[in-house]
């Protein structure tokens, strides 16, 4: 009996900041998503129902970020997977240099997200004063000259997905090359005594090999890619709504707080559909694994 | 002979399979490197003009990949006209104390799952675990509608104290602890050791790469947290270096003044890489064992 009540104590700070901090606010997410009107000063609300929902549907500004997020998604998670295995193969074919290269690919993680979009502005946005750092070199191949920051639609989610492959790319690199690692040698070594093509080394012994990680990859690359925020902030500037690149979870923010803020019954709503959705498609990736990893 | 023959034919299928390796070796590696080039660009280029003068890089139409003239007025200047040693000593203080706290309440939450029986243990941890799939999203609007009602907007304790929670945490030092033999335990047990001092004298000393680890990865973290920090500070005398800079873009400096804001990115940024080409090896391994940006 003392026994139990020391571990319970031992337990008693996490207990604490995990109740007040995650489990009392989960609650209280969902039931704000259901009050209507709610206000935060004076706490009270108008009636319940799902009127909050109904809200965000119809919101255009909500279309648009769902619209951003999945263009983002789409894009940046087949792409920078596929990026990161071509890396890890090449980094694992090579003898020497390997740490170096190693260590220069995941500088990217360790940096500030904020401070380096800053310097990614600066490289694609054309002013008055300067075309800029990528429109030089566009131009010197016969191209246009395009503002990547306050331009064309395009031309600015081709700079977001960019800056999102960059930053999420050391992570990935990170995983496949050990996972390449690990991959038994003797397995290498009795394909190349019965003299097995390389294209059939690498589908046949590999990929198979590694496609728990890749599945891992993916999986963690379509959350991390939903909750996309401060990498669009750091291209475009916190008013995301008014430069048209908002993601959902800028979206949330802005119901929050800033300039349109104030509407806690809408981010509430809002986040619960991200969740829904994250959640959906995290369970379609896991039993797809599942499935392939049955062959 | 027909034996020198074919060892002749064997050196050179050697010889030329070699050659073959070489070449797809050079391409590799110019490929490499290419992307490495692509990774450290960034980073020269906030270097580079951060050196620039003003004037001199206003009047670049067409930007310069050098300079002959470097300076560090820009420097002088991101510490004077913004309150930048201000923004780095708030993060400094929300690191350290964001750390020290998760530390003491993960070491003691581990702990018990590790080592102390007590009934209702097994059905605890599960809904632990289960926390782990919960996205921060979702529980940041009402953190700050009650940090807000506590009237803590604008405070340290509003910043640091729902930045401790970390589940994950708990689960990666339990499992490290569960790895030390259970008879040292018992041996102090029967020494009569009490199991605060086991705790400090066994079992943090033996963790300790993990808890280094640990302490590492959630610096990072802390050191690059902007939205929560952006949620419930509005107060400059609050902000963060992320923050900060956000602030610098947008109403610092006079939008044009860019050289100046990238030697403040530069003194932001130079932290962080210190630590990771110090503890290169260790930040690596523990990322790989469980971190994810965000």
């Amino acid at each position: 009996m003392r026994n139990s009540f020391k571990g319970w104590l031992y337990l008693l700070p996490a207990i604490v900041f995990l109740g007040v901090f995650m489990v009392y606010p989960l609650i209280d997410v969902v039931v704000y998503s259901f009050e209507e009107n709610y206000n935060f000063a004076s706490q009270t609300y108008t009636g319940t129902g799902l009127f909050n929902y109904s809200y965000v549907l119809h919101d255009p500004y909500f279309a648009q970020a769902l619209k951003n997020t999945f263009i983002l998604v789409i894009i940046t998670v087949p792409l920078s997977t596929g990026l990161a295995l071509l890396v890890s193969l090449g980094l694992s074919k090579i003898p020497k240099l390997c740490g170096l290269f190693q260590t220069v690919y995941f500088l990217p993680y360790v940096t500030n997200t904020l401070a380096v979009g800053l310097v990614f502005m600066i490289l694609f946005k054309k002013t008055p004063y300067s075309d800029g750092m990528i429109n030089l070199l566009i131009k010197l191949f016969g191209g246009e000259a395009v503002d990547f920051i306050g331009g064309p639609y395009w031309a600015k989610m081709l700079v977001m997905c960019f800056y999102t492959v960059w930053i999420v790319l050391p992570f990935k690199i990170l995983i496949l090359t050990s996972a390449l690692a690990s991959v038994n040698e003797n397995y290498y070594k009795a394909a190349r005594v019965d003299g097995t093509r390389p294209t059939r080394i690498f589908f046949k012994i590999t990929l198979p090999m590694i496609a728990p990680m890749i599945f891992y990859l993916v999986i963690t690359g379509f959350i991390g890619a939903f909750k996309a925020y401060s990498d669009e902030v750091a291209l475009f500037g916190t008013d995301l709504n008014a430069a048209g690149m908002n993601t959902i979870v800028g979206y949330i923010y802005d119901m929050l707080y800033g300039n349109s803020g104030g509407y806690p019954s809408y981010a509430s709503a809002a986040a619960i559909i991200l969740f829904v959705i994250v959640f959906t498609i995290t369970c379609i990736n896991l039993s797809a694994s599942k499935r392939s990893r049955l062959f | 002979m027909p034996d020198t023959k074919t060892r002749f034919t064997n050196e050179q299928i050697l010889r030329k399979t070699s050659r073959r390796r070489t070449i797809t070796h050079v391409v590799i590696y110019v490929l490499l490197a290419v992307w490495g080039i692509m990774v450290l660009f960034p980073f020269y280029w906030m270097l580079l003009t951060s050196i620039k003068g003003y004037g001199a890089y206003s009047s670049e139409y067409i930007p310069k990949f050098f300079t002959l003239s470097p300076t560090l007025e820009n420097y002088a200047e991101a510490f004077t006209a913004v309150p930048l040693a201000k923004y780095f000593l708030n993060t400094l203080i929300f690191t350290v104390f964001t750390t020290l706290l998760m530390m003491i309440v993960i070491i003691l939450a581990a702990f018990a799952f590790a080592r102390l029986e007590f009934r209702g243990k097994n059905v605890v941890f599960a809904l632990f675990l289960s926390l782990m799939m919960i996205p921060n999203e979702l529980v940041i609007i009402t953190n700050y509608v009650t940090i807000t009602d506590l009237d803590m907007r604008n405070t340290f304790l509003g910043l640091i104290l729902p930045s401790v929670t970390s589940v994950f945490y708990i689960y990666l030092l339990k499992e490290n602890f569960e790895a030390i033999p259970n008879e040292l335990y018992k041996a102090a047990k029967v020494d009569g050791t009490s199991d605060l001092k086991y705790l400090l004298r066994v079992m943090i000393p033996i963790s300790r790469p993990t808890i280094v680890t640990i302490v590492i990865l959630k610096v990072i973290e802390c050191w690059n947290s902007y939205v929560w920090p952006r949620l419930v500070t509005d107060d400059p005398d609050y902000y963060l270096v992320s923050n900060g800079i956000q602030e610098i873009r947008e109403n610092g400096f006079g939008r044009e003044n860019i050289p100046a804001m990238m030697a403040a990115v530069v003194v932001i940024s130079v932290p962080l890489i210190v630590i990771f080409l110090v503890f290169r090896k260790k930040i690596m391994e523990g990322v790989s064992r469980g971190g994810t940006k965000g």
